[in-house]
């Protein structure tokens, strides 16, 4: 699994149609471990810019990482 | 290319209108446009419409025939362009490019967007199908998320304080409060700003431009014939459109929009000033934080120095740079694809000293910076007195 620092973070409090059951939910953009960034859930505990976050198991198509 | 003028202006109030329609808003701006600048629809060469999501919001399609038919424009190319909130800047470059070429002599644009017709998690929903849908969006992101992960990189690599957003709130309603076409004509203090219920952390209500209906129009003519049309022709000094990636996480830094930087270098080098000559703006206030990443990308003030700088006062009514004194897309409000022109028109209006109470003194020189999604297309415009 891929893991990472976290560049940006939000907590989302108003959510398009798809995801107002989630609210609120946490998404952050992940500096990977390997190169590159992506756009991710966050599972479980906030984070914050800089913290070490790892990947959870995929939900369908989603990432989600955890505080590491 | 030959020098190119607006010749004439026209807009809709901004707002939530469930009595009108898509195209009764368009065709309103239209007909303002074409009786400011005493010019008949068969004058009209080629048309432009700017809309952004006119077939989900309303469920129609092949838009500019629908809109330019309907004005009385009829057989002349007809044009949609689609480029998220800087549809109708776009559309405007384009139109700009005919007439400076000299394909057409008599070009004009109107912007539209009629969003009220929808619950608010169906706007949040088709306005996220401008971002990356295979990446970023697919997480639950919505526009105010990305700007919010935006502001919470800029405040953590130049201090940016939250009460730097809030004060950009502040100012714009108070400039929208004395707008008579602006959806939200309401004054808000600083604490009614930073206290406000949250919809994307640190951003809440107040950070956010509004959900609006509305529409605008300007003709645009070869400057050596704009006196057939007007007595005070605005010349188009300068003026670029630029590109950049649409998913945020693909930027390298995404407290800078590239785009943005450089469709203004280009914009200033055609009209040969420099960014402390610019005397006012019209800026995507998208959410907060966009005006204060605009004003530094721009070049009023030094990286990492738009939040203090709104918050000194420099860029309210009075101070030495005003921006948005429209009231912006925070209380002017946020039809999305007329944005674009309704920045121009407003540019327009305070250059010919026609502002009314929100008339500034130094009104010669104006800039327009239009945004589309979280920064991938950007149209700059620079007008000036003619």
């Amino acid at each position: 699994m891929r893991s990472g620092t976290v560049y940006t973070e939000t907590v989302i409090w108003s959510a398009p149609e798809a995801f107002a059951a989630d609210v609120p939910y946490q998404a952050a953009i992940v500096t990977l471990d390997g190169g590159g960034r992506v756009t991710a859930r966050v599972l479980g505990d906030r984070v914050a810019i800089g913290d070490r976050v790892a990947e959870a198991e995929p939900r369908g198509d989603i990432p989600f990482f955890h505080k590491a | 290319m030959r020098p190119v003028a607006v010749v004439g202006v026209g807009k809709t109030a901004f707002g939530a209108f469930a009595d009108r329609a898509l195209r009764s808003l368009a065709v309103e701006a239209g007909e303002k446009c074409l009786r400011n600048a005493h010019a008949s629809p068969a004058q009209v060469e080629s048309f432009y419409l700017g809309n952004f999501a006119g077939p989900a919001f309303v469920g129609q399609n092949h838009l500019a025939p629908y809109v330019s038919t309907a004005l009385g424009i009829t057989g002349v190319p007809s044009t949609r362009i689609e480029a998220a909130c800087a549809s109708s800047g776009s559309a405007f470059f384009h139109a700009w490019t005919e007439v400076a070429a000299g394909v057409y002599d008599l070009v004009m644009v109107v912007g539209v967007e009629k969003m009220t017709s929808q619950p608010t998690a169906r706007v949040s929903q088709i306005l996220a199908e401008a971002g990356d849908c295979s990446g970023e969006m697919k997480v639950g992101s919505t526009f105010a998320s990305l700007f919010a992960m935006i502001a919470r990189r800029h405040m953590h690599e130049y201090g940016t304080k939250k009460e730097h957003l809030s004060m950009v709130a502040v100012k714009n309603h108070a400039a929208g409060a004395l707008n008579p076409d602006a959806h939200m004509r309401k004054v808000i203090t600083l604490e009614q700003a930073m206290k406000a219920k949250p919809i994307a952390e640190p951003l809440n209500l107040y950070d956010c431009s509004l959900v609006s209906d509305g529409a605008a129009a300007v003709l645009l003519a070869p400057l050596e014939r704009a006196r057939e049309f007007t007595a005070r022709p605005v010349r188009v000094l300068g003026i670029a459109q630029c590109s950049d990636y649409v998913a945020l996480d693909q930027k390298a830094d995404i407290t800078t929009f590239p785009a943005v930087r450089r469709a203004s270098e280009q914009a200033y080098r055609m009209a040969g000033v420099s960014p402390r000559q610019i005397e006012f703006a019209e800026l995507h206030d998208c959410f907060t934080i966009a005006e204060i990443v605009a004003t530094e990308d721009l070049g009023f003030v030094e990286k990492g120095q738009g939040g203090p700088y709104a918050f000194a006062g420099c860029t309210a009514l009075a101070g030495e740079r005003p921006v948005n004194t429209s009231g912006g897309l925070k209380a002017k409000g946020h039809p999305v694809g007329a944005t674009g022109v309704a920045q121009i028109c407003d540019l327009v209006l305070q250059i010919r000293g026609e502002a009314g109470q929100r008339q500034i003194a130094r009104h010669s020189l104006g800039l327009a910076e239009n945004l589309g999604g979280s920064g991938a297309t950007c149209v700059v415009t620079i007008l000036g007195a003619v």
